[in-house]
């Protein structure tokens, strides 16, 4: 089943290991795991036969777009959400309550502000009965390796985000977990501490005096999952499959400007967009179906501003076509960031993505070079064409004889394929644009949709 | 019913309020089974009631001297009072939150025993408790806390139940994969994120409180006087002789205590409570205490925290192993579950079902369902003057409130006076009211309004302070910079901006006012009774005669006017708060 893959510099980097066979036991598995949550509109599937391991020695990385269900999928292997069928194992045991083997570091911090520093890291020590001197010396050895020296009576109010996280490591770690599970640990500090904090990281990784034997973290951010990851499994949305699994062979520590690193980046970038695997099959499930109806549940708006888009629209007009990698280098961001923008574009017809480079259309340059009210008629164009949710709102309302109709009714529609969360976003994004491109309004005192040309 | 909600982001359990539910067939339940239970406690009261003796009835010593006992005596019961809601609070709006079954029940109860109005209330409880201790005055001790006890919990257990149930998810996973016990769970993270909502309810409701202390250290019920001492029932000797100059004492030694407790005991909690903000980074306004400072400076924090530390170590041990571990329940049996739901609605239902047919048959006696037209018709005449009141006081005080509140340096000043204000009983000062009324010749149908807003008004204001406090500068400096002025700057932008705490405030007031009805449309000065025409009136004349028949009928329509008054008006308006106006 292992694909060697050959990369353009010549060597073999990238092997898929779907259902290879592995030497040692997993310490987790999970088993045909599946996850729905029930919703107003029906049942949402949030995951789906998912089946993977995780070994001794590995760091896996799950990395998919938001609403791709791998923060679920973490909180299933932590034992701290029920799958609805299926299981997960670990160390061959089925959990039947919180996963004794790991420990969780949270996006968002998860400190009690009402504790100091010190008080944080030993409460998990503490429900493990172990107080007093023994706690204190544990916790105060952990947050002096972790490099929090001087703040143990400081509260986290007090301290600046890394810092904050920091703290969640330090509490992750003083209980000595097997497996340390981080959901998405660096996507709320800034670019420079984030990175600051994953060398640390993989400075941990590489002591011998701690007990981890493997980590698992979850992420939207394709570089991190490469920089960091020794198996990246990549999910996609509705619902959330595991479409590929990637084995990543680069030394650490890893330099972002080298040609294996760059390749790998946009065959990620490729594979969560849903077109082609990283070794350039293509694959059934993923491409859209022309013939199918392309409708607002199976393609989705990138969750871009017009502001964004418009934004990268321009900026693309400058630069001649290049690749998502040299956009982020130009503005001093990651792939990530813009991710959604550069998705808005080509769903549009403003931009192409082809192996990683990215080039405006001819209608994209039109748009961007635009004069405001050009710019908008373009964009009203495409986004009626293209963009299946608008382009449903916009003949929805048609077809009534008062040209509106209450938000309820595609709100309702959405969550036949959204969760509650993603159907916000997805009506909010519509708005957004419709009323960009002069095709709709909102009339949020009514809570209704209506044409721009009887508003 | 009388809801002290002040500070509209804390304290008002949003969710509740905002989403205007249905009236589902649980709520039809839940109110009846509430009704049914004071029906026990009348129950119980009649039939002890041949037991009755006029003993231990100590009369009231009107000498000055004998105040600052008798005010100490009144601390006390409120003390006991606030500890009893506090414990009440964390046990109902646990068992609320964390079982699926109970909450469904518990808290639409909720809403209905927060509309039901205390003093129409209080004379059944009289009854119950007098026949429950008799012989010595701990029955009447213990009705009186717990009438105070009724005015105070409901807000603080909405407060706490609204902040278990918002636990933030992160904090919720993390006691999770951390495995900490209940126990500990309830004290690290379930009580400290609770604790700001807590603390100003506490307070908002201890204000209340006062009003209902006085209403009920004094009282007549079935033709009988009993008096507690404290000061309460010190103003109502003073009053019933007539004797201005000891209520003027009576009304120094209150804003003694109203201040004193202030200042004491409430600002440096507030002061305190800062600590369990949940805000990851330090606000910008943050309430000081010197009281506090004082405390902090003193060796006493850190000599308790020791102390503390030694005798939590074996007690979270204990409890841990009693309540058990945070768990997640991975497998559950769904058909176990539904069977479970099947069993415990049944047993409620039955139960609720037996009790209001019970209940009815007690009320209507051989009257049929004619015992509620009148106190119905009556309600409809309190109505009318609940609804002036809130009109006036909004035309008057909104403005007041707005200016006072605008202005950073006046509100510093205003906020806490007003508080004080509004905590003081407002039933203290009935008797020069009805003074006046008495001179004047000015009939309690009129005056019974003023009375009823002595208490009521202040919400409002305070409110409109709260409100137009938290209108950003920025949009103020825009508009200033539009030239937008006069009547234009009022309509679009201060009125908008007032307007959702001023709902807040006008729940509160128009809760307060139903409630005030009952002391407000009958009062005594000096021998002389003025009666207004109303359902408070009907209530007080029953419960004197000890008619509990009619009191309870009385009760009941005014719990119905109450509910349906939040549900119709109140709570529409505040959904659109929300949506709307909510900055």
């Amino acid at each position: 089943m292992a694909t060697p893959v050959q990369g353009r510099t010549g060597e073999v980097f990238v092997v898929r290991t779907q259902n290879e066979p592995q030497d040692s036991a997993p310490l987790i598995r999970t088993v045909a795991l599946r996850k729905t949550f029930d919703l107003p509109g029906g049942e949402k599937v949030v995951l789906d036969g998912i089946d993977l391991e995780v070994h001794e020695g590995e760091v896996l990385a799950l990395l998919g777009k938001s609403g791709s269900g791998k923060s679920t999928l973490l909180r299933c292997i932590a034992g701290l959400l029920a799958p609805t069928t299926g299981h997960v194992e670990y160390r061959g045991e089925r959990l039947t309550e919180a996963n004794p083997g790991t420990s969780m570091v949270f996006q968002t911090f998860a400190l009690l502000p009402w504790e100091t520093v010190q008080q944080n890291v030993e409460i998990g020590l503490e429900a493990r009965g172990i107080t007093g001197a023994e706690a204190s010396q544990r916790a105060l050895r952990v947050i002096d390796m972790i490099g929090l020296d001087g703040f143990e009576t400081a509260y986290p109010k007090e301290l600046s985000g890394g810092m904050r996280q920091r703290v969640g490591f330090a509490r992750a770690l003083v209980t000595d977990p097997e497996v340390l599970l981080m959901d998405e640990p660096f996507s709320a500090l800034d670019v420079l501490t984030a990175e600051n904090l994953r060398g640390e990281l993989l400075e941990i990784w590489s002591r011998d005096d701690i007990p981890i034997k493997s980590i698992v973290i979850v992420t939207h951010n394709i570089e991190e999952a490469v920089l960091l990851a020794d198996r990246v499994i990549v999910l996609g949305s509705n619902p959330g499959r595991i479409r590929e699994e990637i084995r990543i062979n680069l030394d650490r520590p890893r330099d972002r400007r080298s040609r294996q690193f760059e390749f790998l980046v946009e065959g990620l970038y490729r594979t969560m967009t849903g077109r082609v695997s990283v070794d350039g099959e293509t694959q059934e499930d993923l491409v859209p179906d022309e013939t199918q109806q392309r409708t607002p549940g199976s393609h989705p708006l990138p969750v871009a501003t017009v502001d964004g888009l418009s934004g990268l629209a321009e900026i693309l007009e400058r630069f001649a076509p290049c690749t998502l990698s040299d956009v982020a280098d130009e503005l001093g961001l990651q792939v990530g960031d813009f991710l959604p923008s550069a998705e808005a574009l080509e769903m549009l017809g403003f931009a192409t993505v082809d192996r990683g480079n990215i080039s405006l259309t001819d209608s994209g340059r039109m748009f961007a070079g635009a004069d405001i009210q050009m710019s908008k008629e373009i964009f009203a164009e495409e986004a009626r064409q293209r963009a299946p949710l608008v382009g449903v709102i916009v003949n929805a309302l048609q077809s009534t004889g008062k040209g509106s109709l209450p938000s309820g009714f595609f709100r309702d529609i959405l969550r036949r394929s959204f969760g509650e969360a993603d159907t916000e976003m997805q009506l909010d994004t519509a708005i957004n644009w419709g009323r960009y491109g002069e095709l709709f309004e909102f009339d949020a005192s009514q809570e209704n949709l209506r044409l721009e040309s009887l508003a | 019913m009388d809801r002290r909600i002040v500070e509209s982001r804390i304290t008002l359990p949003g969710k509740l309020l905002g989403k205007a539910r249905r009236v589902s067939l649980s709520d039809v339940v839940v109110a009846l089974a509430v009704m049914v239970m004071l029906y026990g406690i009348v129950r119980v009261g009649r039939g002890t009631a041949v037991s009755f003796a006029p003993e231990t009835n100590r009369s009231i010593d009107t000498a000055v001297r004998n105040l600052p006992y008798y005010a100490a005596r009144s601390l006390l019961r409120m003390f006991i009072a606030l500890a009893a809601s506090l414990v009440f609070s964390f046990v109902y709006a646990y068992a609320a939150a964390r079982s699926r079954r109970a909450g469904k029940v518990l808290i639409p109860a909720l809403d209905i025993l927060q509309s039901v109005p205390i003093l129409g209330f209080l004379s059944i409880t009289v009854t119950g408790f007098i026949a429950l201790f008799p012989g010595s005055l701990l029955g009447l001790e213990m009705a009186s806390i717990f009438a105070i006890f009724t005015s105070q919990a409901w807000n603080m257990t909405f407060s706490f139940y609204h902040s278990l149930v918002t636990v933030p998810a992160e904090l919720d996973e993390l006691s999770k994969m951390l495995r900490l016990t209940r126990w500990q769970r309830f004290w690290r993270i379930d009580v400290p994120n609770g604790a700001i909502g807590l603390i100003w309810n506490g307070m908002m409701s201890m204000g209340g409180g006062w009003f209902f202390l006085v209403a009920s250290e004094a009282i007549t019920v079935s033709n009988k006087q009993y008096s507690l001492p404290g000061i309460g029932s010190f103003a109502g000797a003073a009053i019933a002789d007539g004797d201005l100059v000891k209520v003027g004492w009576a009304i120094l030694a209150m804003v003694v205590l109203v201040v004193g407790v202030n200042v004491l005991f409430w600002r440096p909690l507030v002061a305190w409570s800062e600590l369990f903000r949940n805000e990851q980074s330090e606000s910008a306004s943050v309430t000081r205490s010197f009281v506090l400072d004082l405390l902090r400076r003193s060796h006493w924090p850190r000599a308790l925290a020791a102390l503390r530390c030694r005798m939590a170590v074996p007690l979270d041990a204990a409890m841990g192993r009693v309540f058990g571990t945070d768990d997640v329940v991975l497998e559950t049996d769904e058909a176990d579950r539904r069977l479970g739901d099947v069993v415990f609605w049944f047993v409620i239902g039955g139960l609720t079902a037996y009790g209001t047919w019970k209940l009815y048959s007690f009320v209507a006696h051989d009257e049929g369902p004619a015992v509620f037209w009148r106190p119905f018709w009556l309600g409809a005449v309190t109505f009318v003057r609940v609804i002036v009141l809130i009109v006036f006081a909004t035309l008057i005080w909104v403005p007041i409130g707005a200016k006072i509140g605008l202005n950073p340096k006046a509100a510093r000043i205003a906020q806490p006076l007003v508080q004080v204000l509004a905590s003081f009983p407002a039933n203290f000062l009935f008797p020069f009211a009805t003074f006046i009324f008495i001179r004047t010749g000015l009939s309690l149908d009129i005056g019974g309004i003023v009375l009823m807003s002595l208490g009521a008004q202040w919400y409002i204001l305070f409110n409109a302070i709260a409100g137009a406090m938290e209108i950003p500068s920025d949009l103020r400096e825009a508009m200033e910079d539009l030239d937008v002025r006069g009547w234009q700057l009022w309509r679009r932008l201060i009125i908008p901006g007032v307007f959702p705490s001023y709902v807040t405030g006008g729940i509160t007031a128009s809760g307060g006012a139903w409630n005030a009805s009952i002391v407000a449309e009958t009062v005594t000065y000096g021998g002389v009774t003025l009666t207004a025409t109303g359902l408070g009136a009907y209530i007080a004349a029953a419960s004197e005669t000890g008619d509990m028949r009619h009191v309870l009928a009385g009760v009941v329509v005014m719990s119905f006017y109450v509910v349906s008054i939040n549900r119709f008006i109140w709570q529409p308006l505040f959904k659109v708060a929300q949506e709307r106006y909510s900055l």
